[in-house]
């Protein structure tokens, strides 16, 4: 009788230390983040949109309106990103903050931000293209070899 | 209803994003997740599935960093078109010049005259 109340009390212990633990730690919950991923990579890209019309209403022709679009929303990612406010939308975003070209921006003025003290070649020059440098190297790769398909298929 | 699509479509493309992170090893970085979609955005526009989705969207489809790929693909597709073979190497980047240019200009300033916090 005895021994069934004290195992007994330790499972409630158990319970409510399990519950506890629970609690505390950080939650990966996928709902979550998918959700916060759309809100903000879906609110930054509506930002975009806003300049893209703003850009073709200038009188720009589709391709020059969405260039400038892309120059201005990298500019705006770099400005956020110097500021310290991109790292704080990152970490509510996940990857709504790191798929839209704001994050390519990001990636290339963060590390290069932190490497600052290492000078400005090896430091700055270099640490840009942490990210932003496979980013380059793979687009031109596959870039290059569409054409060079196109090219042979024509 | 630009807007709308706009903001749906970019969505979506950050959760496929963000699934790829969550669903797959840990080891997953933002550079893994922006080489990825940059490479799968020009194989989907060299298919000609990106375009209707850039005609669909607008910026939804060319913020996100496959919008990027696609137009590094039709940027050489339609050099190669004018130029031939040159254009294969030409194309991609000449196509993008202006937000390659703008990523290392601003990103040089942003910088240099600010600092790291915390």
């Amino acid at each position: 009788m005895d021994g069934n109340g004290e195992q007994q009390a330790r499972e409630n212990r158990q319970e409510e230390y399990r519950l506890l633990v629970e609690s505390i730690k950080p939650k990966h919950n996928l709902l979550q983040n998918c959700v916060n991923a759309f809100l903000v990579g879906g609110a930054i890209c509506l930002i975009g949109q806003l300049f893209l019309i703003f850009y073709s209403g200038q009188g720009l022709g589709e391709k020059e309106a969405a260039a400038a679009t892309a120059g201005t929303m990298v500019f705006i990612g770099a400005l956020l990103t110097g500021m310290g406010v991109y790292d704080k939308i990152g970490k509510f975003a996940g990857a709504g903050s790191i798929v839209p070209i704001t994050g390519f921006a990001n990636s290339i003025v963060a590390p290069a931000m932190e490497y600052k003290r290492e000078g400005f070649v090896f430091g700055v020059g270099a640490k840009m293209f942490t990210v932003a440098g496979p980013v380059l190297v793979y687009g031109t790769l596959i870039s290059c070899i569409i054409g060079i398909i196109y090219f042979l298929l024509q | 209803m630009q807007f709308v699509l706009a903001f749906v479509v970019g969505g979506l493309l950050c959760v496929a994003g963000q699934l790829w992170m969550d669903l797959t090893r840990s080891s997953v970085t933002p550079a893994h997740i922006l080489v990825g979609f940059v490479a799968g955005g020009a194989v989907l526009s060299a298919l000609g599935l990106y375009q209707p989705l850039v005609d669909f969207a607008g910026a939804g489809a060319t913020i996100p960093l496959s919008g990027f790929g696609h137009s590094l693909a039709q940027g050489a597709i339609a050099a190669v078109r004018q130029k031939g073979l040159l254009g294969a190497f030409a194309g991609g980047l000449e196509a993008n010049a202006v937000g390659v240019a703008a990523a290392v200009v601003f990103g040089y300033v942003a910088a240099v005259l600010f600092n790291p916090r915390g």
